[in-house]
């Protein structure tokens, strides 16, 4: 017999390391199938973004929606905070995640310049001077 | 029996098309990209096919995490085109042919590949962004009828780049085998490279870009070999979204013969490219 149980994330570690998993590219978050594990219950509040009515319900209540979701206290901590970088290392997935910053007014630019410490007017003069290279 | 008679590989930006809804295509930024579609956008308004199939991606849109088919394809009449956020762009929604659908799915399954059937979908900018590189104003309605094939690039691990050259091919002979005697438009989307989140976001890589673009043409059995980790670590994370090129040009024949092809960077976060390639025995 099975029994239904709350989300849970106890004993899984919250954190996605840059470096970690199968593949190994310095700098380069791989969104693979334990990250997406993880970020679920984040990544299900965030597709609810593309309604309007739920966009209000959020921002009625920021932490009463995270709640309401089941997220992890820290990602819900990251969400309340917009810290970008952290909503990414918590399994967050980039598309879901600029859904929330798109509700900020953010653009694909200024996540760009947070996820490399530069104001979004750097980052941007870097793509537009051919983008960034390794090394 | 049908046949494919272009194949057009572009990428799928979606700040591509909210230049186009803005009427920003002569900014400065994004003069040199809507210039680079001109003479691809000319010639396929004189090659009209009877039906296009649009090989992409969704973007958190008509899809989320619950399910992700590595392959999908859609069987529906008529797919709407989805509200990312803010209301959805002011394009046509987008006209089916399941018939065609239903063949290429059954053919596609008899050779081994069992893709996810969409009975319903909304379509996002992964799928109207390429249309609208091909007809920047389609007034009430896409030149033609359209099947979607969606290929998960979002979630490792991602098909790999030879698996969607195979499927590329199987669906060339799917094609071939079709009852009606129509033409058949191919896209392939996404890219170039580009990487959205790390420290290493923004990359770009022309080089990469540059040999990509040659051999999509000439050579595609060499880009099928490049391994997931190589495509990510020369194409960005989000860069290996070209492995959808691969299932347009597999469809193709051998010897294909450049059209045009462009290259433009940035579109936001992305380096775009257009290849425009004419299946027609020469």
């Amino acid at each position: 017999m099975t029994t239904a149980t709350a989300p849970t994330t106890e004993g899984t570690p919250m954190s996605t390391p840059e470096t970690g998993g199968r593949l190994n590219v310095p700098g380069t978050p791989i969104f693979d199938g334990q990250t997406s594990r993880r970020g679920l219950r984040l990544n299900k509040m965030l597709m609810s973004f593309r309604a309007a009515e739920n966009r209000d319900r959020f921002s009625d209540d920021e932490a009463a929606y995270c709640t309401e979701f089941g997220l992890a206290p820290e990602q819900t901590q990251a969400v309340l905070d917009r810290d970008w970088t952290a909503m990414i290392d918590l399994g967050g997935s980039i598309f879901y995640v600029y859904k929330l910053a798109m509700m900020d007014g953010r653009s694909m630019q200024y996540l760009g310049g947070v996820f490399t410490g530069m104001t979004e007017e750097e980052f941007q003069a870097e793509l537009r001077a051919g983008g960034r290279r390794d090394g | 029996m049908a046949d494919v008679i272009w194949g057009l590989a572009t990428s799928h930006v979606p700040s591509i098309g909210a230049a186009m809804d803005r009427g920003k295509t002569e900014d400065p930024n994004w003069k040199d990209l809507f210039d680079g579609y001109a003479p691809a956008r000319e010639w396929l308004a004189e090659h009209k096919p009877d039906v296009a199939i649009v090989v992409y991606n969704d973007h958190a849109n008509g899809l989320d995490l619950d399910i992700i088919p590595t392959f999908g394809i859609g069987t529906a009449d008529s797919y709407t085109v989805a509200d990312e956020g803010y209301g959805p762009r002011q394009v046509p929604d987008v006209i089916g042919d399941p018939d065609l659908s239903l063949h290429l799915l059954e053919s596609l399954v008899d050779e081994g590949f069992d893709l996810t059937v969409f009975q319903e979908l909304e379509v996002d900018h992964g799928l109207t962004v390429p249309l609208s590189v091909w007809t920047p104003d389609p007034g009430d309605a896409w030149p033609c009828p359209v099947v979607p094939i969606l290929v998960n690039v979002i979630q490792y691990p991602q098909p790999t780049a030879s698996r969607c050259y195979a499927l590329g091919q199987a669906l060339g002979r799917a094609i071939s085998s079709y009852r009606d005697d129509v033409t058949v438009g191919i896209l392939g989307t996404g890219g170039m490279s580009h990487q959205l989140a790390g420290s290493r976001a923004g990359f770009i890589n022309p080089e990469f870009d540059a040999m990509w673009l040659e051999k999509i043409q000439t050579d595609p059995a060499a880009l099928a070999a490049l391994s997931r980790e190589e495509l990510i670590r020369q194409a960005g994370s989000e860069g290996i979204e070209l492995i959808m090129w691969l299932i347009m040009r597999g469809a193709m024949n051998p010897q294909v013969t450049k059209v045009h092809s462009h290259y433009f960077l940035p579109a936001s976060n992305t380096a775009a490219g257009i290849a425009l390639l004419d299946n027609r025995p020469a």
